[in-house]
């Protein structure tokens, strides 16, 4: 069951992901990089982490695509660019054939799930996802959760100034 | 554990076969005969003004930076949440300072008109 769970959202992500590249009309492509973004959150949900799945829903989904969508809508890319041949395509070609080749030998060479760390399945489930979250948030990464308030007042500050015509 | 998701999962499956049970039966069962009127956007109420692919003004852009800050500061205010009767006053602390910084940020958009629509 959970094994054919994975491969539907597996199978939906990559395509949605395809598309994402694909869509002519760039709101599309966006629309189907929250499908894209929803399935990695069902996939968090079966690695039992549930707060990374709504993270991703709130923040990936709701947040980042609505940035997104604006950026599309500013720049007025609404009319469809036909597709032409540039040398980009072949030399984009080449790249992914090589980092498939590196991620295979990669993969093939160590262990494909990875080291353990010190959370393990039992203690997400005997404590909570959420509450190990926090409890590492506040205490062992203190100082990077302090830093991201000075990184989003940083961004509130640069979006006044680039968008506001007098500041 | 997972189990606990399987109403969602339902509701998701209902969900996505509804919307292509809809869109197959109107396609099937519903007459097409288009003309230009029924195929404008609104085919009630106002006549079009221009195309809804013009450039959008830069003042959505603050609007929609705002958002993203303001959710991302509600994100970490859920795993602060949890564990807030374990972390006491040490916690109260710790985001007090993170929503200070945030605070700052909010009264400087304020005071610099940013929430106003020019």
């Amino acid at each position: 069951m959970l094994s054919i769970l994975f491969y539907l959202f597996a199978t939906v992500a990559i395509f949605s992901a395809f598309y994402v590249t694909k869509a002519r009309n760039p709101v599309n492509s966006a629309l189907c990089l929250v499908t894209t973004f929803i399935c990695f959150a069902v996939l968090y949900i079966t690695l039992d982490a549930p707060f990374m799945a709504a993270i991703q829903i709130i923040v990936y989904a709701g947040a980042i695509i609505v940035l997104i969508i604006f950026v599309i809508m500013l720049l007025n890319l609404g009319t469809a660019v036909k597709k032409r041949y540039t040398h980009a395509l072949a030399w984009g070609a080449a790249l992914s054939v090589i980092m498939l080749f590196i991620t295979n030998t990669f993969i093939r060479r160590g262990v494909p799930t990875g080291k353990l760390g010190d959370v393990t399945t039992q203690m997400i489930h005997s404590y909570g996802h959420t509450e190990l979250i926090g409890m590492a948030l506040f205490t062992e990464f203190l100082l990077p959760f302090e830093i991201a308030s000075i990184l989003l007042l940083v961004a509130i500050v640069g979006a006044i100034i680039l968008s506001k015509r007098q500041v | 554990m997972l189990e606990n998701y399987l109403p969602i999962l339902v509701l998701v499956g209902i969900a996505f076969a509804f919307a292509v049970a809809v869109v197959i039966l109107s396609r099937l069962v519903g007459p097409n005969k288009p003309n230009d009127i029924k195929l404008a956007p609104y085919e009630c109420g106002m006549p079009l003004l221009s195309s809804a692919r013009d450039r959008f003004s830069i003042k959505f852009y603050i609007v929609a930076v705002t958002f993203i800050v303001f959710d991302i500061e509600v994100a970490f205010l859920y795993p602060w949440a949890v564990v807030f009767k374990q972390l006491g006053w040490y916690g109260a602390v710790t985001m007090g300072i993170f929503l200070f910084v945030l605070i700052v940020g909010f009264v400087y958009e304020w005071k610099k008109g940013a929430l106003e629509w020019e």
